[in-house]
């Protein structure tokens, strides 16, 4: 029972800091229509930014949430601005060509990293790093503990901004009817930059997160791209509540993998799920909520 | 007040829209009538800014609305309902009407302009909190019509409001319209209803195949033989 439990704790947990990470890619696919394949790639460079914070200045990973978050949410925006907005403009270019453009610019984004870092494993120690506390039998890493409540916090904040804010309403309703958006004056490539950027700053927030606790390489990107796009398909495209319940469930299925299958295993599970999602409940979670 | 001079509008290469000229006068009714792709939608789209005209311009109180980018319209005072409410479905009632009222002089009156659309429309006040895409096509439209209202334009575009309601809806929108008229703004409407359009207008312009081939009061355009044949099948 101890053993399930615990490994229940750190499913949610772990979910927590994915569903940050699907919020950011759900935003950017309602609004955009495409799945940004640059997702995690961007979530590496928050990663070695706070590591690099941390390495030459010394600065502990939450405070350098405050320099990764808006750091990600410019880069966010000036590629979509500089490298996403004008493929529009061009007739001939279908819109599925933002999403190779993307891919493009993970890659990018990826050899930068090992050109400056080089592809050793790097990781911030700090002295929460390996710390716990326990209730009853149940141990909690302090790290990630934390970790999960700024998530909450800033999962909270983006609802907050979507649901109350005239930015965060043009976002909606770009997302939901572009041409009527623009004929209540919504100038729609503005939006689509600040939802690039937002999406970049909540995945950077993810990272930066996770760094105490985590390892970081160049090409830890492309797993993390894959479990957003995971999440995103669970929660239901483009759907940010959706995405909540994706990034949990996303959590559980990793976290009870690693204990009942085998540590190798844990992406396979995530796998699974997806699979069996799209094909016995394709729409994801969206479907059963209605929201 | 609003003159359109002599556009023509392509979709890609097919042309829809063949020198077409009018002027909406300050404080009447106008109505555009034709049938299905006469280009009725395609001229107040353009207006919109939605289609860029290949040739001539449009011009609002003396300044040019051509090649503006679409979102900039309804900040000069003119605002399209548009053709099947395109109401934002997941969004509350009150959201959507919210949505109207992004900027400027609508933006500060919000609370007030809102009032003023419940009070037009106390249905709408019932439903604030449904979500938009839930509703009947009448509740539909009048939040469309409310959306459009917050803005405070000077202009109000239709197009084809009464599409797709019941004969009752159908005289309860033609009712607001003019109610809206009356409180002073101007109103460009483009329908297929034609008897009750006609009846309601001062003045209105058919088109028919992308060109403007006749004008007149609504009246003189009631008694035209070539409308009464085309159509009202009399």
């Amino acid at each position: 029972m101890d053993v399930f439990l615990q490994t229940l704790v750190a499913g949610i947990l772990k979910g927590g800091l994915y569903s940050l990470i699907g919020i950011g890619m759900s935003l950017i696919m309602g609004v955009m229509g495409i799945i940004n394949l640059a997702h995690g790639q961007l979530m590496m460079v928050a990663m070695y930014i706070t590591f690099a914070l941390h390495h030459f200045l010394g600065i502990d990973p939450y405070i350098s949430l405050f320099i990764a978050m808006p750091a990600l949410f410019l880069l966010g925006a000036l590629i979509q601005k500089y490298t996403l907005n004008p493929l529009l403009e061009v007739e001939s270019i279908l819109p599925e060509n933002q999403v190779l453009m993307t891919v493009g610019i993970g890659m990018v984004l990826t050899e930068i990293a090992r050109f400056i870092f080089s592809s050793d494993y790097k990781s911030v120690k700090t002295s929460y790093s390996n710390a716990t506390f326990f209730i009853g039998e149940i141990s909690f890493s302090i790290a990630l503990v934390i970790a999960f409540f700024i998530a909450v916090g800033f999962t909270l904040l983006m609802f907050w901004f979507l649901l109350k804010t005239d930015i965060g309403r043009s976002i909606r309703a770009t997302a939901q009817d572009k041409d009527a958006a623009l004929l209540m004056g919504v100038n729609s490539k503005r939006i689509t930059t600040i939802t690039f950027g937002l999406g970049s700053a909540l995945v950077a927030a993810a990272g930066t997160l996770l760094i105490p606790i985590y390892y970081l390489f160049p090409d830890i990107g492309g797993p993390f791209t894959r479990k957003a796009f995971v999440i995103t398909i669970l929660g239901g495209l483009g759907s940010t509540v959706g995405a909540i319940f994706g990034g949990v469930t996303l959590g559980l299925a990793e976290s009870f993998g690693a204990t009942y299958i085998g540590m190798a295993y844990d992406d396979m599970i995530g796998l699974i799920i997806f699979i069996l999602v799209l094909l016995f409940l394709p729409g994801g979670f969206k479907r059963l909520t209605k929201v | 007040m609003l003159t359109v001079n002599n556009i023509d509008v392509f979709y890609g290469d097919l042309q829809v829209l063949w020198d077409v000229s009018f002027e909406v006068k300050d404080g009447e009714i106008l109505v555009l009538i034709g049938a299905n792709g006469a280009g009725k939608s395609t001229t107040i789209k353009t207006i919109s800014s939605l289609l860029t005209p290949a040739k001539g311009t449009i011009e609002f109180n003396g300044k040019r609305l051509d090649h503006h980018p679409p979102h900039e319209i309804i900040q000069q005072g003119i605002v399209h309902v548009p053709e099947g409410r395109r109401l934002f479905p997941e969004m509350s009632v009150e959201e959507n009407l919210i949505m109207g009222s992004l900027y400027g002089e609508a933006k500060e009156k919000r609370k007030k302009t809102l009032e003023y659309v419940y009070e037009l429309f106390p249905r709408l006040k019932e439903r604030r909190d449904q979500m938009a895409g839930t509703m009947s096509g009448g509740e539909q439209q009048m939040a469309a019509i409310g959306r459009g209202l917050m803005s405070l334009p000077k202009i109000m575009m239709f197009d084809e409001p009464s599409l797709g309601l019941a004969p009752i809806l159908v005289e309860d929108i033609f009712r607001m319209i003019n109610t809206i008229n009356s409180e002073g703004v101007t109103v460009l409407l483009v329908e297929q209803n034609v008897t009750q359009t006609l009846a309601m207008c001062n003045r209105a312009y058919v088109l028919e195949n992308g060109r403007i081939t006749m004008e007149g009061t609504g009246e003189e355009l009631m008694n035209n033989e070539k409308v009464r044949e085309a159509f009202l099948g009399i």
